[in-house]
């Protein structure tokens, strides 16, 4: 059996930032392995760990810096990796939902999959729809926002859990081959050991271009435009107390003995 | 004309708030581009839905009886029979669990762009969309060079439609493949019983991330202890299993109203805020003078939460643990 996980390496903005152009500064942002997905890896990873014969490969559209990313889901068990990029990506400003979906598929065709795994959504764009998109593409079934997975490979079946709003599980059996998003608290993400770190070193992590794919510049054509990006005018008028701790501590604590919620 | 079609939500025979939101934002955005709003109401008891969601500046309503609850693959096959059947060209989604599990397949087989989450919507020779990056620490702005297109709108951005309306109800004329349902509904569970109730709390100590390590979370129970307050926490808490499920404010934990609200190392993010921003009072301590929590807060204390929580422990008379 092989399941593919898709791997995202996700910007995070410092807590002082700029914005040139269409997007934050490069020099504000620091890079990391998309919360959701860790999450993904990890369900796949102890799938592999639980039954005979399970292969993990993920599958990343980034730059190669984001390989650093990569070699850190292959270090917590993930045993091959494949990157897509090229120049034409490089050019690119937006990458809409659609492309990415299609450059995935492209992949997952190529490795077919009994299973795929994707975060619920990324941490930065949280678009939270490659998954779904995905899946229509390669007309597998899906289930999205997935917080338990009960895998019958024999049956193909996932019986699954969907995390809705308020507290509340809906119960699913999806058919499987299939692709279901991965919410984070599934499991209990492992840190990547220092063995697991020394050995990603050697796992393959082989990178397509669009040609290699069968696909071309076409694909990243979008009738979607991001065109401005900027800070928020802060619609909340918060007093905010200043001074040291000792201080901002005392001013709190008058409010809260003001209101009552306290005494003394 | 463009036409506008927008898709309703309901749960356990209930319509859901996101239905009547997406009235307003479908009015708002037919109104911009000069066209009908359309609703879809699918499984379920169709027609009592379709009885309160006839409301002022909904133009027609069309209805799918097709089993009970919720079921993407019913949803994804009804959709695009809906969408060509009502002529329209947009196509209105709620940016809810629900919607983000039918949403991106139905936008795809429609080949519309789709873009989710939306918190702004403006209509004209391009549609403009605003959304949040990065945790809602920064907004961006996007066209669409489309007449077509899906859009998922986020919950509680837009107020619920009311007044009665007459708009046409009619079932839909939809085929429904049942060899293409490759997914059952089974059933629900309600999670985060147990013996703390946060939503019955009048002070919370709400704590996230900033905390850090699990070893650190003495330190605000301590606080909790000193104000006589419940601790509640955000999600990555509870994720890693540092607090019980049923402590996790927000979109999929609880919903609480307390008197006072403080949140500690917690950013903000949509999904919480969509359980507490209905505290009388919100406090939040947070070093990053950007996090979106400040937008919702009536004070704040720009500082490092190790810094400043030993200080108000102090104040109440209590005692700092050593970490
Ligand atoms: C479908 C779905 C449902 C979700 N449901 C929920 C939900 O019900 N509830 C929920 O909370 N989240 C939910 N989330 C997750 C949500 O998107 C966020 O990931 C989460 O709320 C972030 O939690 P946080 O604010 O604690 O962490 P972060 O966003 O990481 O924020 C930590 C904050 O702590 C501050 N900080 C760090 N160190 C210190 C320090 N020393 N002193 C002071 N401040 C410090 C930082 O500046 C930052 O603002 C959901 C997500 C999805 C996709």
């Amino acid at each position: 059996m092989k399941i593919l996980v898709t791997v995202k390496e996700v910007a995070e903005v410092e807590d002082e930032f700029q914005i040139s152009g269409l997007d934050v500064d490069e020099s504000y942002l620091e890079y990391d392995l998309n919360e959701w997905d860790d999450y993904a890896v990890e369900e796949a990873v102890q799938t592999s760990e639980e039954n005979d014969d399970v292969e993990v490969v993920t599958v990343t559209v980034g730059p190669e810096r984001s390989e650093e990313t990569i070699r850190m889901a292959l270090a917590k068990g993930a045993d091959r990796a494949i990157r897509v990029w090229d120049d034409a990506l490089e050019g690119a400003d937006y990458l809409s939902t659609e492309a990415k979906a299609e450059l995935l598929a492209a992949v997952a065709e190529e490795e077919d999959p009994d299973l795929i795994l994707s975060g619920v959504q990324s941490g930065d764009d949280a678009n939270g729809a490659t998954g779904v998109a995905l899946a229509n593409k390669l007309d597998m079934e899906w289930a999205a926002v997935v917080n338990t997975l009960d895998l019958d490979i024999e049956g193909q079946v996932a019986h699954v859990h969907r995390e809705l709003e308020g507290g509340i599980e809906e119960l699913t059996d999806v058919q499987t081959p299939a692709v279901l998003t991965i919410q984070s608290g599934i499991n209990e993400p492992r840190y990547a050991s220092l063995r697991g770190i020394r050995q990603a070193q050697q796992k393959p992590l082989d990178v397509n271009e669009l040609g290699d794919l069968g696909l071309d510049e076409s694909t990243l054509e979008s009738d979607i435009e991001r065109t401005s990006m900027y800070e928020p005018e802060s619609e909340g008028d918060a007093t905010l107390w200043e001074g040291s701790p000792e201080e901002t501590a005392g001013e709190l604590a008058n409010f809260l003995r003001d209101k009552g919620v306290v005494d003394g | 004309m463009t036409d506008v079609l927008a898709i309703t939500e309901h749960r356990r025979g209930e319509l859901r708030d996101p239905s009547f939101e997406v009235i307003t934002a479908g009015r708002e955005l037919a109104d911009e581009v000069g066209g009908d709003l359309h609703l879809g109401v699918i499984s379920g008891d169709v027609d009592a839905f379709a009885e309160d969601l006839n409301r002022d500046g909904v133009d027609a309503i069309h209805t799918v009886d097709y089993g009970e609850e919720f079921n993407h693959d019913v949803y994804a096959q009804a959709i695009p029979q809906l969408f060509e059947a009502s002529s329209a060209s947009i196509l209105l989604m709620p940016n809810t669990v629900n919607g983000l599990d039918y949403a991106p397949a139905v936008a795809d087989d429609l080949d519309l762009p789709l873009v989710t989450d939306a918190v702004g919507l403006e209509g004209g020779d391009v549609t403009e969309i605003i959304r949040e990056q990065y945790g809602g620490k920064v907004e961006a702005t996007y066209d669409i060079d489309s007449e077509a297109f899906a859009v998922t709108v986020r919950p509680a951005e837009w107020p619920k439609a009311e007044g009665d309306g007459d708009a046409e109800v009619a079932a839909a004329d939809v085929d429904i493949d049942e060899d293409a349902i490759g997914s059952e509904v089974t059933g629900f569970e309600e999670v985060g019983g147990g013996d703390v109730d946060i939503t019955e709390a009048d002070v919370l100590v709400s704590i996230g991330r900033g905390i850090e390590e699990e070893e650190n979370l003495p330190l605000v129970e301590e606080l909790a202890d000193a104000l006589g307050a419940t601790l509640s926490s955000s999600r990555p808490i509870v994720d890693n299993g540092w607090l019980p499920k049923n402590r996790q404010v927000g979109q999929s934990g609880k919903v609480v109203t307390p008197d006072v609200y403080i949140a500690i190392g917690i950013s903000g993010a949509v999904q919480h805020v969509a359980g507490m921003k209905g505290a009388d009072t919100i406090v939040a301590i947070n070093t990053d003078p950007n996090a979106p929590i400040y937008d919702l807060a009536d004070y704040g204390i720009v500082d490092d939460l190790f810094d400043v929580v030993p200080e108000l422990i102090e104040e109440f008379g209590g005692e700092a643990p050593n970490l």
